[in-house]
């Protein structure tokens, strides 16, 4: 789960760490007031949208020339601004074409920035520990230093239960090159980050920029954090962060009936179980020229009741124009399958072309089943044979 | 009466194999969670002639559940059954089970359950280190040595004896595999889920490593997906240890960047854990790759004809 910028930042200054004073806003009224309560004669509005990019985005249709990140100089600019933000879709590279709706806001004091670090804690698969990283190269994408010079990057890998270890902040800022003075406010900003991490079960955690001020102290300018999905139940206070506003409704949809739901770009909804089944699937469509519009993983024991609401939710995608169930049954039988299939036929009617491809436990019955019902089911006899079903079911 | 129903199987499957990895007809298997899952499976394991020898379900213990006996800890089942592997099926509290089980001295620990928060694996395998243990997941459909021992979800009756190992990071696409190999007459020697999670107990190194050592298997799958870079380590190992000739495949090649694709292993972040770079690298290291996931067992077949 994701959260945003703001959120971020709330999470890291109850644990310690320093972030610039702002507001957070959600109509032009509001943004300009907030600029006149920093009172700083300086502030910048940030748009507050889960996709990164912002600052090289624009806002669709809009016609303004500043992206999701802007600085203004006097209440009416903010509210100016604050209009704009709030009424177009922002178009970052990570939102496709169409854009993100914009409706929170952070207005915040200016810094003066001398120096822009990155810091970032996720988890080392290689290891099996969470690791620290810090670079020199703050603002930047962390991918981006890790192709170019992956030297640049300092890690430490961080033992769960002891947290971090003030060595290892020494550590890192003295190869950083920090002053003394800064070092301490340093450490401390890493606690911050580390704890919450730990403590809300996070799976990222970036600083990014964590800026040295003309002052000379240290600042959490921006920052992000993702959440395990699988530990969020122990975290309510996290779950309560949650913004659907950002989330796909067919995805909210299917997480409610205990479905995976991932959307793609293109016109074959795919019915699958299991994940890397589902992954191969969309492989293999797009290798016989066609696009999945979406894949729905019934995952290893659905009921008929889940595969017949996973029909349901991927007939209602308008993109959709051929639809390809592919299970290979394990624990899940094919002739609950079956069963599904022509229940959700029978309420929803579909109007666009199904392509089955069933093998496993009970195959010889679902298959029977499908074949007797006398619906127009084209059946596939294995992996090619289905994906080159449906691509021309698609494009027909 | 458990002992001879697998002993029958054995003899239907006509087949005598000595070799495998990790599993055989010797394996006595406890149950950790037998709740409705776990018991169907245990069942399902039994018919196959799985050794189960009972189950833990605490504050149970000296109860019968289908045949199976209960017991209140691991400990107590190992002490009273001399089991020796474990198969986890308790929700999402299993990393307790899963140190419970290593702690009692089982030394093969299969976790099914999925959705273990990954912090708490983390706290597993720090509390794994240095204990003669190996474990097997979480979120993963088992092990499975064809004809003598099933431990897992997975369908008993696809798989045959025979030559091939094969090791996976996916469920459903494994079963897709060996019924592949299965229908070219290619049995398998053992073959290992390890699991969608982004922090699990066995990786493909390891299970290479058995592999290369184990004589019966002439020849290995290894099935892998976007996210981290496993299959990239993998690669460079099988260059420098591995002489079997090994057929991969690696799904998630049409995935975006940044989506979870359904596994929460599976995404691709931080610049690594693409498809085109594993296959490269699979490549690069001599292993056959296969571009279609209709085509793995045919992949397979090619590269031990070549040999």
């Amino acid at each position: 789960m994701k959260i945003h910028e703001y959120q971020a930042k709330e999470l890291l200054r109850k644990a310690g760490a320093a972030v610039p004073r702002g507001i957070v806003v959600t109509d032009p009224d509001q943004a300009r007031q907030a600029f006149v309560d920093l009172g700083k004669g300086k502030a910048v509005i940030k748009t507050q949208i889960h996709a990164g990019g912002r600052g090289k985005g624009r806002f669709k249709g809009s016609g303004a020339d500043f992206g999701g990140v802007k600085v203004v100089s006097s209440a009416d600019e903010a509210r100016q601004v604050a209009e704009v933000m709030l009424k177009y879709p922002l178009v970052t590279k990570q939102t496709g074409e169409q854009g993100q709706r914009v409706t929170k806001l952070l207005v915040e004091e200016p810094s003066s920035i001398t120096r822009e670090i990155y810091v970032g804690m996720v988890i080392d698969r290689s290891v099996a520990l969470p690791v620290l990283m810090t670079s020199a190269e703050g603002g930047v994408e962390i991918e981006e230093v890790a192709a170019r010079n992956p030297s640049a990057i300092l890690r430490t890998n961080i033992d769960p239960d002891r947290g971090l270890l003030p060595f290892q902040a020494r550590r890192l800022g003295y190869d950083l090159g920090l002053e003394p003075s800064q070092v301490e406010q340093f450490e401390t900003i890493l606690t911050a980050l580390v704890r919450v991490f730990l403590d809300c079960d996070a799976s990222l955690a970036e600083i990014n920029p964590l800026v040295v001020t003309a002052e000379g102290s240290l600042l959490a300018l921006d920052a992000k954090m993702n959440f395990d999905d699988n530990a969020l139940f122990r975290h309510p206070d996290i779950e309560a962060l949650r913004d659907l506003a950002e989330e796909n409704p067919a995805e909210v949809r299917a997480a409610k009936a205990g479905l995976s739901y991932v959307s793609m770009n293109g016109n074959i909804g795919c019915l699958v179980n299991g994940a890397g089944l589902a992954m191969s699937t969309m492989d293999i469509i797009k290798l016989h020229g066609g696009e999945p519009a979406n894949f729905l993983d019934v995952g290893g024991g659905a009921n008929k009741e889940q595969v017949t609401e996973a029909l349901r939710i991927l007939l209602s995608d308008e993109r959709v124009k051929a639809v390809l169930v592919n299970i290979f049954g394990g624990i899940m039988k094919c002739d609950t399958i079956a069963g599904a299939i022509l229940a959700a036929f029978q309420e929803v009617q579909p109007k666009v072309p199904f392509v089955v491809r069933l093998e496993g436990t009970n195959v010889e019955l679902g298959r029977k089943m499908l074949a007797e019902s006398g619906l127009k089911i084209i059946t596939a006899t294995d992996l090619t044979d289905a994906a080159k079903k449906v691509v021309a079911a698609a494009a027909a | 009466m458990t002992i001879q129903r697998g002993y029958r199987d054995r003899l239907i499957w006509g087949a005598n194999y000595a070799m495998s990895i990790l599993v055989d007809r010797n394996t006595r298997v406890v149950t950790q969670g037998m709740g409705k899952a776990g018991l169907f499976h245990s069942q399902q394991c039994r018919e196959y002639g799985t050794q189960i020898v009972g189950g833990v379900s605490p504050g149970k213990g000296g109860t019968l559940k289908d045949g199976f006996p209960q017991f209140n800890t691991v400990a107590e089942a190992v002490r009273k059954t001399g089991a020796n592997a474990s198969m986890v099926f308790v929700p999402p509290a299993a990393a307790d089970a899963i140190m419970e089980a290593a702690d009692a001295g089982i030394e093969i620990i299969v976790a099914i359950t999925e959705g273990i928060p990954v912090l708490d694996m983390v706290r597993v395998m720090r509390f794994l280190r240095g204990k003669p243990c190996r474990l097997i997941g979480p979120n993963c459909p088992g092990i499975i040595t064809p004809g003598q021992c099933k431990i897992g979800i997975m369908p008993g009756y696809i798989h045959k004896p025979g030559p091939i190992g094969v090791v996976s990071r996916s469920g459903t696409l494994t079963y897709e595999a060996v019924w592949q190999l299965s229908n070219l007459g290619l049995g398998q020697s053992t073959c290992i889920g390890l699991g969608g999670d982004p922090v699990n107990g066995t990786s493909f190194i390891d299970a290479l490593r058995l592999f290369q050592d184990d004589p019966q298997t002439e020849g290995i799958v290894m099935i892998g997906e976007i996210g981290g870079n496993q299959e990239e380590q993998a690669a460079e190992f099988i260059r420098q240890h591995v002489t079997k000739p090994v057929a991969a495949f690696i799904a998630g090649r049409t995935a975006p960047p940044g989506k979870r694709m359904g596994h929460a292993g599976a995404i691709i972040t931080g610049g690594t854990g693409s498809a085109e770079d594993k296959v490269k690298a699979l490549r690069a290291a001599g292993i056959a790759v296969a571009d279609s996931p209709a085509d793995m067992g045919a992949t397979m077949l090619r590269a031990l004809q070549r040999k």
